[in-house]
């Protein structure tokens, strides 16, 4: 239990520092607003259009092989710390895990679902 | 020596019995965690205006030029001048955005970079929480930025500020891909997750064990850190400043702590699972020293990188890392779990290589395994030959080979 409690102690500090700093900054800093200062940033134009714009669906696609890879990687985690105290019977199912995934990143591979398009 | 090494240990004890005369013991304890909390991240702090002064200096002398110099000597001063610089600009927000996003996103991009060294060995015995899931700890944790920087590029209304954080996000996530999969690898040699224990089975630091998992660990952690050759997501040239274009004062300085303290961190981890943590080597120095001495040798190799190498495309960048790191990593955790069923380092949570002698052996065999696994990449990677160029100009598909695939891509 100790240790998560050490965690928590390290999560609250770290929030209140940043915010300690932002703070003193607002406190520090001059404030003079003006309607320019307030503007996007675009080289110097007004924006044009609307900001909030439609993404590359790529960034979908590597989202999605993503989340099937890690969340498949993570349950390999407790064999590599059981693996250890098991027998040799232990190598020949990860293999076939293994196995699997590689499958799966060929055949995203032969889809083209990692190529930039 | 002995005194030297647990310096912090005796003096954390001893400002715990100072404390337990005026205090129950339950109140001691919580006291005690918020402290070493306090000087840990404050600690982070100082590395991190040291940090920004160091890289200034080294890049500088890359690329034949003096570096800050003009601030205390060897402009040493620099960061603190720099602080007081942020410190007092106007905070502003920028018209359209969203206020409450765009104010909480530089404090949640600190946050999990701060708890990054809750599980760290610093020295002998010196761990603040030593968990047991250490290594999917912080695996969790390298991903909890990613929120702050969407965050941060989306309450902008900005659409530099949006490209970057859609890119910086697509950078990390693939890029944990091979980190996670080498740290399994380590975890399969060590038998735990626990920091700690990972350091204790290294009687031969793991990079010489795996050093191309090694490599590779170096290569993806500067690509998660979004460094060059892999900061795509700040490329200055084309996206002003990526998901920080809008922020400014210490707002601003906020991320550039949480992108320096991160580098800190994952040196730390480098350090901790591939050089053999806090011990030392040949020279005895307090352990502590040796660690920090290690995990500024691997800074120095990250901003070495940034002296050295251009900038990738996109598309070059995600091919690097789907194509060649996946599984690349992917076959290492097989070629690992193959080793270490014949030549095992922990059996029964019990490390059983016996001697000098069985650590020779020992790493002989991991040495060689990767080695010529590595070669056995590097081949099936190969450049094409002219004959194959040919043949692909001649249309036959099934010629290409895949380091073509991966520079096609």
């Amino acid at each position: 239990m100790k240790p998560y409690a050490v965690i928590g102690a390290f999560f609250v500090v770290g929030l209140i520092l940043p915010l300690v700093t932002v703070i003193g900054a607002t406190l520090l800093s001059p404030r003079k607003p003006n309607p320019i200062k307030g503007d996007i940033y675009e080289c110097g134009l007004k924006t044009v259009g609307e900001t909030w714009v439609q993404f590359k669906i790529q960034y979908y696609i590597y989202a999605l092989i993503f989340v099937i890879f890690d969340i498949e990687v993570v349950f390999l985690y407790p064999w590599a710390v059981a693996y250890n105290r098991l027998e040799l019977f232990a190598l020949v199912e990860m293999l076939i895990f293994a196995g699997i995934l590689l499958a799966g990143l060929l055949y995203a591979w032969r889809k083209g679902a990692l190529s930039w398009v | 020596m002995q005194a030297l090494d647990r310096l912090f240990i005796s003096i954390g004890r001893a400002f715990n019995s100072f404390l337990s005369q005026f205090l129950p013991p339950t109140a001691v304890t919580v006291i005690g965690m918020f402290l070493s909390a306090i000087i840990i991240s404050t600690f982070a702090a100082l590395v991190f205006m040291f940090l920004t002064w160091l890289e200034r200096k080294f890049v500088g002398r890359m690329q034949d030029r003096i570096g800050p110099n003009r601030v205390g000597p060897f402009g040493l001063l620099q960061p603190i001048a720099d602080a007081i610089k942020m410190f007092t600009k106007e905070l502003i927000t920028p018209e359209g955005a969203h206020k409450v996003a765009y104010n909480l996103a530089p404090i949640l991009a600190v946050a999990p970079v701060m708890m990054f060294f809750a599980v760290i060995p610093f020295g002998r015995d010196m761990v603040a929480a030593d968990l047991d899931v250490g290594v999917l700890y912080l695996v969790a944790l390298s991903s909890a930025t990613e929120v702050a920087i969407l965050m941060a590029g989306w309450a902008s209304r900005n659409k530099f500020a949006l490209l970057g954080a859609m890119r910086a996000v697509a950078q990390m996530l693939s890029y944990e891909v091979p980190l996670v999969l080498i740290l399994l690898a380590l975890v399969l040699m060590a038998g735990s997750m626990q920091l700690t224990e990972l350091v204790a089975a290294q009687g031969v630091p793991f990079a010489l064990l795996q050093p191309v998992a090694f490599l590779i660990f170096i290569v993806a952690a500067a690509a998660e850190l979004n460094r060059t050759p892999f900061d795509i997501p700040e490329a200055e040239s084309e996206l002003v400043a990526g998901y920080h274009t809008e922020y400014g004062g210490m707002k601003f300085g906020l991320f550039m702590m949480a992108e320096f303290i991160a580098a800190f961190g994952m040196a730390c981890l480098v350090t901790t699972v591939f050089l053999g943590g806090w011990r030392p080597w040949i020279i005895p120095l307090p352990s502590w020293l040796w660690f920090l001495i290690k995990a500024f040798a691997v800074l120095f190799v990250f901003i070495w990188f940034r002296g050295t190498f251009p900038r990738l495309r996109i598309d070059q960048l995600q091919a690097f890392c789907w194509k060649f790191l996946v599984p690349v990593t992917l076959l290492n955790v097989i070629v690992t779990g193959v080793v270490v069923t014949f030549f095992p380092i922990v059996r029964d949570g019990q490390i059983v290589v016996q001697g000098a002698g069985g650590w020779a052996v020992t790493t002989v065999v991991y040495f060689a395994t990767s080695v010529v696994f590595g070669l056995i990449i590097a081949w099936l990677y190969r450049r094409p030959t002219q004959q194959a160029l040919r043949q692909i100009e001649v249309g036959r598909p099934a010629a290409r080979g895949l380091s073509q695939e991966v520079q096609a891509a």
